[in-house]
């Protein structure tokens, strides 16, 4: 891959990769002797290793291809089996977890290895690396793809990538470590948030600049998604992260928010991690490669640019769901449980739209195990939104609250839509980027959706049952006006949901490994479709009626 | 005039609603402006075109 660079190109590349690894050993000086100096030392291995490896390469001939006549798809192929390797690790540390709410011993009375520390490399680990990984991946493909241009940029794609991986394997060792600023889904420390906003901001110009390159007159809506994803999250991580450490060779920070702005700003960003994170971008991914696989244009264009201005600006107000019944004022939790209510509609005319274009094609979805995949995802879409915004109406949240059902919420989103829109989305990927004909093994394909289903689907109902048992049990009084259950007795009802939501998530790890089996698979021993020759029809497209 | 909690909430809750609902009626006159309909039938087609290379 690097000797696709030309040698200047190559060079540019090895001064950032040595100032990365001085950066790093600069950590590791400044924080001699704290956990710090642990995530100098990463840096510094990992930066330089790369740069070992770009030095190795530094007199290599220069690439013959005519680059501007081809896309840009080394980066892409990278950030297709980094987001696979961390699903396996994020989804195992996720069942690793959820085995030990149900048998506390395999936390092997180690602190690295407690629920607490645990927990965070799970989260961090399926949205972040996971998830991260495959929108980096795939928004990629999509914008070069739809605006006919190449990527604005040689070596800004690797750093938006490795840069945004080295942030994730920082964050996760951090956890390990107990390093940690307690705000969830938000938990790395300043330095490694520093990093993080010089990443996404050369991401947001990168894309920016390949949009302003293409040769489509129109933005084809995906990538609208995609540019709210990206800005979005850099408004939000820059707010919720401002802090100021307690020295320079300290891993320590304190956020700058006080008392309930804390909790707002969190939630703020909280939930607009679930909205441009979890959802925006995945969103994108629908509306192209849904499309693309069904052969099929999307339903109806306009209700994808009305749903998306709803979607962007009704999430935006819907965070403060998150602290009902708390110190919060009530008209700003009463504006946040509105919001989320009226969300329903952008939510529900976007799987609507998904559902209709399929119409009329069911017996591809039938067939055809990959469209499935992004049907389920989109039918998971509208059960987990209504959902969300019945949950986030008051006194419904009196109920679910605290309680296992927001887990089985989060799941029903995260299992059920995103990482099934994503692997929907690389089995359709995969073969066009690697030139096959088809994945290796469509049974396979077929084994992983139907683990994915199962899994998902017991993961889900265990923590439905659990988590009402559990809020009911709560609020359970006696005749005296005293609570009828101890929390102790609740957590004895739990067992057998926890044994169930365990084994729910092993299925889906088990789908998981399954899928990146065929996508080696399908790269290794594939034959080409390259060799032979130029197989596209003569003329671009049909004509369509009615253009 | 004092600028506290309660003059902030009198404006959210007026200009708040106002630049909604100004948005609100932008987006839909974009989305179904006439000239509009062929950029996007053309837009939602072109993703199905089958070359994989940049246009020059």
């Amino acid at each position: 891959m690097i000797r696709q660079l030309t040698s200047s190109e190559r060079q540019t590349a090895a001064v950032l990769l040595l100032g990365v690894t001085l950066a790093g050993l600069a950590l590791a000086v400044l924080g001699y002797g704290n956990a710090l100096a642990v995530h100098g030392v990463i840096t510094a291995v990992l930066a330089g290793g790369l740069l070992f490896y770009v030095l190795s390469a530094l007199y290599a001939p220069e690439p013959d291809e005519d680059r501007q006549s081809a896309y840009y798809d080394d980066p892409i192929k990278v950030g297709i089996g980094l987001a696979m390797a961390w699903a396996v690790f994020g989804m195992f540390m996720g069942v690793w977890v959820a085995a030990q709410l149900a048998w506390p011993d395999l936390a092997f009375d180690a602190a690295w290895s407690g629920f607490g520390r645990l927990r965070p490399t799970h989260t961090t680990g399926v949205i972040f690396g996971f998830g991260g990984n495959a929108l980096i991946a795939t928004s990629f493909h999509v914008v070069q793809r739809t605006s006919r241009a190449r990527l604005a940029g040689q070596i800004s794609p690797w750093f938006v990538l490795l840069g945004y991986n080295l942030f994730c394997i920082v964050a996760v060792t951090g956890y390990f470590m107990g390093i940690t600023q307690s705000k969830e889904y938000a938990e790395p420390e300043w330095y490694a948030d520093l990093w993080l906003v010089i990443v996404w901001v050369t991401y947001f110009l990168l894309y920016v600049r390949t949009i302003a390159r293409r040769k489509e007159p129109h933005i084809y809506v995906a990538n609208w998604y995609f540019m709210a994803f990206i800005l979005v999250v850099a408004m939000l991580h820059i707010v919720n992260n401002l802090a100021l450490p307690i020295s320079f060779g300290e891993a320590k920070s304190y956020t700058v928010w006080a008392g309930v702005q804390d909790a707002m700003v969190q939630w703020w960003y909280g939930h607009n991690a679930v909205a441009f994170f979890l959802t925006a971008g995945f969103l994108g991914m629908l509306y192209y490669y849904l499309p693309v696989r069904a052969q099929r244009p999307i339903f109806s264009y306009r209700l994808s640019i009305l749903s998306f201005w709803g979607i962007t600006f009704f999430y935006m107000w819907a965070g403060s769901h998150h602290l009902h019944y708390t110190a919060l004022p009530y008209w700003v939790q009463t504006l946040g449980m509105t919001f989320s209510v009226m969300l329903l509609v952008p939510s529900w005319a976007s799987a609507g739209n998904a559902l209709l274009t399929l119409n009329g094609a069911w017996h591809r979805v039938r067939d055809d195990a990959t469209l499935r995949f992004m049907m389920a995802a989109a039918v998971f879409y509208g059960l987990s939104t209504f959902e969300g915004s019945f949950m986030a109406i008051r006194p419904v949240n009196s109920l679910s609250h605290y309680t296992d059902w927001t887990i089985g919420h989060v799941h029903a989103g995260a299992l059920g839509w995103v990482a099934l829109i994503t692997f929907g989305s690389f089995y359709t990927l995969v073969p066009s980027l690697w030139k096959r004909e088809r994945m290796y093994s469509a049974g396979l394909v077929e084994v992983h959706f139907w683990l994915s289903i199962a899994g998902t689907l017991i993961y889900v109902f265990a923590m439905w049952n659990s988590g009402i048992i559990q809020g009911l049990m709560w609020r359970t009084y006696t005749e005296e006006g005293t609570l009828a259950y101890s929390f102790l007795d609740s957590l004895v009802a739990m067992y057998p949901y926890y044994i169930a939501r365990a084994f729910g998530g092993l299925l889906f790890l088990i789908g998981a490994v399954v899928g990146c089996y065929n996508i080696w698979m399908t790269v290794r021993s594939m034959p080409s479709t390259a060799a032979r020759g130029q197989d596209l029809p003569a003329a671009p497209a049909p004509a369509v009626p009615g253009e | 005039m004092e600028l506290d909690h309660t003059t902030l909430v009198a404006f959210s809750k007026s200009w708040g609603l106002f630049y909604l609902f100004a948005f609100f009626i932008g987006v839909i006159i974009y989305a179904f402006w006439p000239s509009n309909r062929k950029r996007f039938t053309r837009a939602k087609h072109s993703i199905l075109e089958r070359d994989d290379k940049p246009w020059k």
